[in-house]
């Protein structure tokens, strides 16, 4: 039946027969594959000293560059230390400051957006044209700069990475607000006497909230691939500190030591993977309609 | 129309005042010192050496007047020395501004070309083999880091299959042909020399897939959702009720409206292009403005990270404002 009326179908088949296990693949199968992977490296993230025998910043030259082998699975890089190890704390890094950097964007964004859109005039105007500013620079390009004007460290990545990301949520949000606002059940708060923080926070948001979701999972893996652009550029965490995106910077000569620089890199990308699916999966279900991918 | 345009030039023209505002802001208001990243310890302990040298490049006059200077100085087309270079910044910049933008438009023009039509295929043929296929690779490039991949293919077709040139934009023992452009491939055939023609776009395949990779996956993604739309509308049923052939169809009737969207993409893509060129220029020692900004924020070179960031941000606004103006004479709708 479905097939009937699918106008976006080309051909009109007759549906096929699915079993519940099919139906249940398809319609969760990619975001159940996204959380497993996200889920494992939360996991080794937190046992990630119980996981190897080794220190991540523990330098024994005897053993530098040493290929894969049963006593260092993934080799040893130019110090002599044990690239599993490090990688394995380096998920601590990644997954944090993806994490952090996007709600606390999601929040501040929406929260802006929000009242620009339900407030309108002069605060609209303020907060919409101070969002449209910030979009106007090339993020990783302003990200950089600042991160360089406020010194190297992780604390003060992050704060640089904040400057450029939460104008895409506020942006969002003003637009899911803005429609939410002529509706009926708003007029009906408002008859009521709610205050205007409680019909935004407690009426508007949670019916606009499905498309901030995808963008906050979506937006996470990207959060990740910068913070990890901004280390390898030297930008972001403090040697010796374990991170993937410094890992691959100081394998990226070593190309006959391939597995300095490729395990580190082959971390983010199922992260990565990992979040786009999730978020991917997330949209198909709360919009079945488009499946976009 | 015309007022139209009118309107996006002011509006253009007010963000551009406020870019440089925010752009000087961020140099001269944040704890980074460049006078100490510049001379060392040694000298920075040296007071009257300090003074002269902060009087020299103006850093000791009050916030705002060094703004007007600022400003002042970039009408003049004046955007500061280099402090690490030692030369007007902008003379840096018109250096590298050819590398990165022959790097660029490669990449770019490849990802339009793989990812148009794939994009356009997955849509059609819908949930077969191939719109699967057109997924997964989108999903990766996306996905990818890009001084990763920049790494990953370097080391397996030039360190390990010995199939394609190194780092750098031509062998290191060739010449670089006459300079006209800037952009060798361009030079090299005005100046008719086939060899350095060759030899620069064999350097120029790596670093263009790797510039590539994330933009093919956004217009792949786009393209296909927008044709998706398209092809739902009533007149895509009307047409197909008049008994149009498919293929028809899909060019005369679907593509049109379904390309709108991967316009305003594509420029905003061909944006992000000079920004991904950080990384990639980085690792292919592609002498470009990426490796420029790099190398200035490293050294904490404020002249040198506020003119390119001033720089790009207004080919940002730019190429913003051609989007709007493009969009408006693509769906007249826009306009009213």
């Amino acid at each position: 039946m479905t097939a009937l009326v699918d106008s976006h179908s080309t051909v009109l088949a007759v549906a096929p027969v699915r079993t519940r296990a099919q139906r249940w693949r398809r319609r969760y199968g990619l975001a159940a594959a996204g959380a497993a992977i996200i889920l494992a490296w939360v996991l080794i993230a937190i046992f990630a000293p119980l996981l190897t025998p080794y220190h991540p910043d523990t330098v024994e030259v005897t053993v530098r560059l040493q290929p894969p082998s049963p006593a260092h699975w993934l080799g040893t890089d130019a110090l002599g230390r044990d690239v599993l190890t490090r990688l394995l704390h380096g998920a601590r890094i990644s997954l944090t400051t993806g994490v952090v950097v996007v709600v606390v964007a999601a929040v501040v964004g929406t929260l802006l957006g929000g009242i620009a859109a339900y407030a309108r005039g002069r605060i609209e105007e303020l907060i919409m044209r101070l969002t449209d500013l910030v979009l106007c620079f090339p993020p990783i390009i302003l990200a950089l700069a600042i991160a360089a004007a406020l010194g190297i460290g992780t604390t003060n990545t992050i704060i640089a990475m904040l400057v450029v990301w939460w104008p895409k949520f506020a942006r969002l949000a003003h637009s899911l607000v803005i429609v939410q606002r002529s509706q009926e059940y708003v007029e009906a708060a408002m008859v009521i006497g709610f205050s205007p923080a409680r019909i935004l926070l407690r009426h508007i948001l949670p019916n606009a909230v499905g498309p901030l979701i995808v963008l906050v999972t979506l937006d996470v893996g990207n959060a990740i691939i910068t913070f990890a652009g901004l280390s390898f550029l030297g930008l972001g965490v403090v040697p010796p500190t374990s991170e993937w995106g410094s890992m691959v910077a100081e394998g990226r000569e070593l190309v006959s030591q391939w597995w300095v620089a490729t395990f580190p890199g082959v971390a983010i990308l199922t992260v990565v993977l990992g979040f786009n699916f999730l978020g991917d999966g997330i949209r198909d279900w709360l919009d079945p309609k488009s499946r976009r991918w | 129309m015309a007022r139209y345009i009118v309107s996006r030039l002011a509006i253009t023209l007010v963000m551009a005042l406020l870019a440089t505002l925010v752009i000087f802001l961020i140099a001269n208001t944040v704890p980074g010192d460049p006078v100490l990243a510049q001379l060392g310890d040694v000298a920075a302990s040296n007071k009257e050496f300090v003074a002269e040298w902060r009087a020299k490049y103006g850093l000791d006059l009050p916030l705002w007047q060094r703004y007007l200077v600022f400003l002042k100085g970039l009408i003049n087309g004046d955007l500061g020395q280099s402090i690490a270079s030692q030369r007007p910044v902008l003379a840096d910049i018109a250096q590298f501004a050819p590398a990165t933008l022959e790097l660029a438009t490669a990449g770019f023009l490849l990802a339009l070309i793989v990812g148009i039509p794939l994009g356009i295929v997955a849509a059609v043929r819908r949930d077969s083999w191939i719109d699967h296929l057109a997924r997964v690779v989108s999903l990766i490039g996306v996905s990818s880091p890009t001084f990763w991949l920049a790494f990953i293919m370097l080391a397996v077709f030039y360190g390990g299959l010995e199939i394609a040139p190194g780092p750098g934009r031509l062998d290191p023992i060739a010449f670089a042909p006459k300079t006209v452009t800037g952009l060798y491939l361009v030079d090299s055939i005005i100046a008719g020399d086939w060899e350095a023609f060759r030899d620069a776009a064999a350097h120029l395949v790596l670093p263009s897939i790797v510039l590539a990779a994330a933009t093919l996956g956004l217009i792949t993604r786009t393209t296909r959702a927008s044709m998706l739309e398209t092809i739902g509308q009533d007149y895509v049923r009307v047409a197909r009720a008049k008994g149009l052939r498919e293929r028809t169809i899909v060019r005369g009737h679907v593509l049109p409206n379904a390309l709108i969207p991967v316009v305003t993409l594509g420029g905003l893509a061909y944006a992000n292009l000079l920004t991904g060129a950080v990384m990639t220029e980085t690792i292919f020692s592609w002498p470009g403005l990426g490796r420029y900004t790099f190398r200035s924020a490293a050294a904490l070179d404020f002249p040198a990270i506020m003119g390119i960031t001033l720089v790009v941000a207004l080919v940002y606004l730019v190429i913003n404002f051609l989007i709007d103006i493009s969009y408006a004479l693509l769906d007249p709708r826009v306009v009213r």
